[in-house]
């Protein structure tokens, strides 16, 4: 019921054998995960699992102690933050990665600002695609001048959002995409992963919410104390069996049905 | 990717709700409130004056002196404003102004000449680069220890206050170097340093087609895009106020007129015959302020115009979030205390070419003045916040009341005691009001 290997077809990420410890703690150890075009991977576990360490050496925010990431079969190096983002590689973090005191264009293109024929700042142009962007992604995004610290929860997500959305990317990493959101942000949100998905792009979404992962996600990966439970496809597992690996640690084949009886309480 | 796109059209008439208050329509326009407050205090300030001190502080004599006064510790709040923007601090400005100030002092008097020969005209250049380069370097060091090693910049500047205050005694064994090279001298205002009403006049004027250039500029970027226009009237408004103060500014500087024995000195020079009535020579603007002017233009462009600028801002807004999306933090801060480094070079020729000397306690507490300025002209300690024209006029606040006690009469401990209090109640008028309009 695992699928370790894909088939036949070229995963667009293949993360091998990753670890990353702080100070003789493994954060994360001998992680192996695959995402495939046009998929939505959940990558779900308690507090303190990994994930986002994990997710991380992916998005170039921290550098892993072995292991190898390859995009599209081949193999690369990705160290800076700079590096995934030249790999297609765009992030939501779950803080949002906002600068707070500049506007919502500024920080679209923050580190990645257009550029007038002398080298300035293109401020308009910049204005006039972050514009563009949000009506697709958010119509009633009206505050392109105000810093973003003056937006409300939904509105910097969507600012976080169109930043990832808007270089095209083919691999978006999101990271508890709709933990601050309202209902109609969220469903809004759901909306937008499936839409990018039917677009060949692969996400991986790191969710607390079983639900979540469950309505949207193709298949799972279960992290347990920096360890890969295993991977599972969503359709032959039920959301009790993926508790029980999130919980207890146990493949769905390994699990009894009394520990699965426990687990409902 | 196939969703309808909302036009700009609809959007912005949706942005323009019910107007609530001046101030958020000055806002909705784009002008900056704090900034329109603080030119209301500096009004408040000058008029005070004026009638306290009997209508001696509205007089282009004092607002001349008023002007190069500014000019030194202005230069430096513009580079401060960068470095506490970044959420950092620099408290060695002022002894970094003694040790480069030493430096181009000795350069021009002592080392200097006996390499290129004594009245060589190339003197002062090569003095003012070496002093900039001196400048650049010591901002790098200390910018590299806090960038790259970590250690924060309040205890890095520290130090920096004692070792640069100890090389500025050092460099000549606590002489006094005086007097400096000619040429040099101008950079420090005075008869000689200064524009005259005519230059002054053709600067007015172009500054004046450089503020309407930029409005119009601005109508047609926002015209090109479809974004939604400041009414034409707040625009022509802006205009007239503009060119009014750059005018009026002209004509006050071209109405102080050089004292007698200077403007003989002036028409033997220039062959003219003394008159009966005596001459009246203008001094117009003199070349402090106009270094101050274009250090301004240059600070304000790198500021809002470039990429390094923008990156200082979004650094001190939230470092993270800066490193994440690919900026090469470090750099940049390296790259703000260079920056600071340059201007104190700038601020550092000012002072000694004004003293016509160089002193081993030149700038003594300037860093206070410095990040005073700038704290009064809006930037947040907290980082992320900070405008350059504010800084200046923060400068210039700082000045006129220290100006404006000398002219009354109210004595040195005084005026500290009042300096003091000033800055305290500005930043917690400040704190309360941002914390209102954060709500």
């Amino acid at each position: 019921m695992t699928t370790n290997q894909t088939d036949g077809v070229t995963p667009l990420v293949e993360m091998r054998d990753m670890s990353v410890s702080f100070g003789g703690v493994h954060a994360v150890e001998d992680v192996s995960i695959d995402l495939r075009p046009g998929e939505i991977l959940g990558l779900v576990g308690g507090n303190g699992a990994g994930k986002s360490t994990l997710i991380k050496t992916l998005a170039g925010a921290q550098k892993a102690d072995s292991g190898q990431i390859f995009i599209e079969g081949k193999p690369v190096t990705i160290t800076t933050p700079r590096d995934a983002k030249a790999h297609g590689i765009e992030t939501i973090y779950q803080t949002l990665a906002l600068a707070d005191n500049v506007d919502a264009p500024s920080n679209m293109f923050l580190g990645r600002e257009l550029l007038t024929r002398w080298g300035t700042l293109d401020d308009s142009a910049m204005e006039n695609a972050t514009r563009k962007i949000m009506g697709r992604l958010n119509p009633k995004f009206q505050n392109f001048k105000t810093p973003v610290n003056a937006l409300s929860g939904g509105q910097r997500q969507s600012v976080a959002i169109a930043r990832a959305v808007h270089f095209n990317a083919r691999i978006l990493i999101m990271d508890e995409p709709t933990a601050a959101l309202g209902p109609a942000e969220t469903e809004q949100v759901r909306q937008l992963m499936r839409q990018l998905k039917s677009e060949g792009i692969g996400i991986i979404m790191i969710s607390h919410d079983i639900h979540d992962v469950f309505d949207l996600a193709d298949r799972i990966s279960v992290m347990l104390q920096g360890k890969l439970v295993g991977t599972v496809d969503k359709d032959k597992v039920t959301m009790d069996e993926v508790l029980a690996m999130i919980i207890i640690g146990k493949l769905p084949q390994d699990v009894t049905q009394t520990e699965l009886a426990d687990l409902r309480g | 990717m196939s969703v309808v796109e909302a036009s700009p059209a609809q959007s912005e008439a949706l942005e323009q709700g019910p107007r609530r208050s001046v101030g958020s329509f000055l806002r909705d326009n784009e002008i900056d409130t704090r900034m329109v407050g603080m030119i209301g205090v500096l009004i408040v300030i000058w008029v005070g004056f004026h009638f306290l001190s009997g209508g001696t502080f509205i007089t282009p004599r004092n607002l001349w002196n008023l002007s190069v006064q500014t000019s030194s510790i202005a230069i430096m709040a513009t580079g401060m404003v960068l470095v506490i923007v970044s959420r950092n601090i620099d408290l060695s400005v002022g002894s970094m102004v003694g040790t480069v100030g030493m430096v181009m002092a000795m350069l021009q008097v002592e080392w200097l000449p006996s390499l290129m020969g004594r009245g060589n005209s190339w003197i002062w250049v090569v003095a003012l680069a070496l002093g900039l380069v001196l400048g650049a370097a010591i901002g790098a060091l200390q910018g590299s220890i806090i960038a790259y090693v970590g250690v924060p910049s309040f205890i890095v500047t520290l130090g920096g206050l004692l070792v640069w205050r100890g090389f500025a005694w050092l460099t000549a064994s606590g002489r006094t170097i005086a007097p400096m090279d000619p040429n040099f001298q101008l950079l420090g205002g005075g008869a000689r340093g200064s524009l005259g009403d005519t230059g002054s006049w053709i600067l007015g004027a172009v500054a004046c087609v450089g503020i309407i250039a930029l409005l119009v500029m601005g109508r047609r970027r926002r015209t090109k895009f479809g974004f939604r226009l400041r009414p034409i009237w707040l625009d022509i408004v802006l205009g007239v106020l503009g060119c009014a103060v750059v005018l009026a500014t002209v004509w006050v500087m071209s109405s102080y007129y050089l004292p007698e024995n200077l403007a003989r000195a002036y028409a033997e020079d220039n062959g003219i015959p003394w008159p009966e009535g005596g001459l009246l020579v203008p001094y117009g603007i003199a070349y402090p302020v106009l270094i101050l002017l274009g250090v301004t233009l240059v600070m304000a462009f790198v500021t809002n115009r470039l990429r390094f600028g923008r990156y200082v801002f979004s650094i001190g807004g939230n470092p993270e979030a800066a490193n994440l999306a690919g900026i090469k933090t470090k750099r940049t801060i390296v790259k703000t205390f260079m920056t600071m480094g340059i201007l104190v070079g700038v601020s550092a020729a000012v002072s000694i070419a004004r003293l016509n000397a160089a002193v081993s306690g030149l700038g003594t507490l300037n860093e206070l003045y410095v990040i005073a300025a700038a704290v009064i002209g809006g930037t947040s300690l907290s980082g992320g916040i900070g405008t350059i024209p504010g800084a200046i006029l923060g400068a210039l606040v700082m000045q006129s009341l220290q100006s404006g006690m000398v002219l009354i009469g109210v004595g040195a401990p005084v005026q500290d005691v009042a300096l003091g209090v000033v800055l305290v109640t500005a930043v917690a008028i400040d704190t309360v009001y941002r914390r209102r309009a954060a709500r």
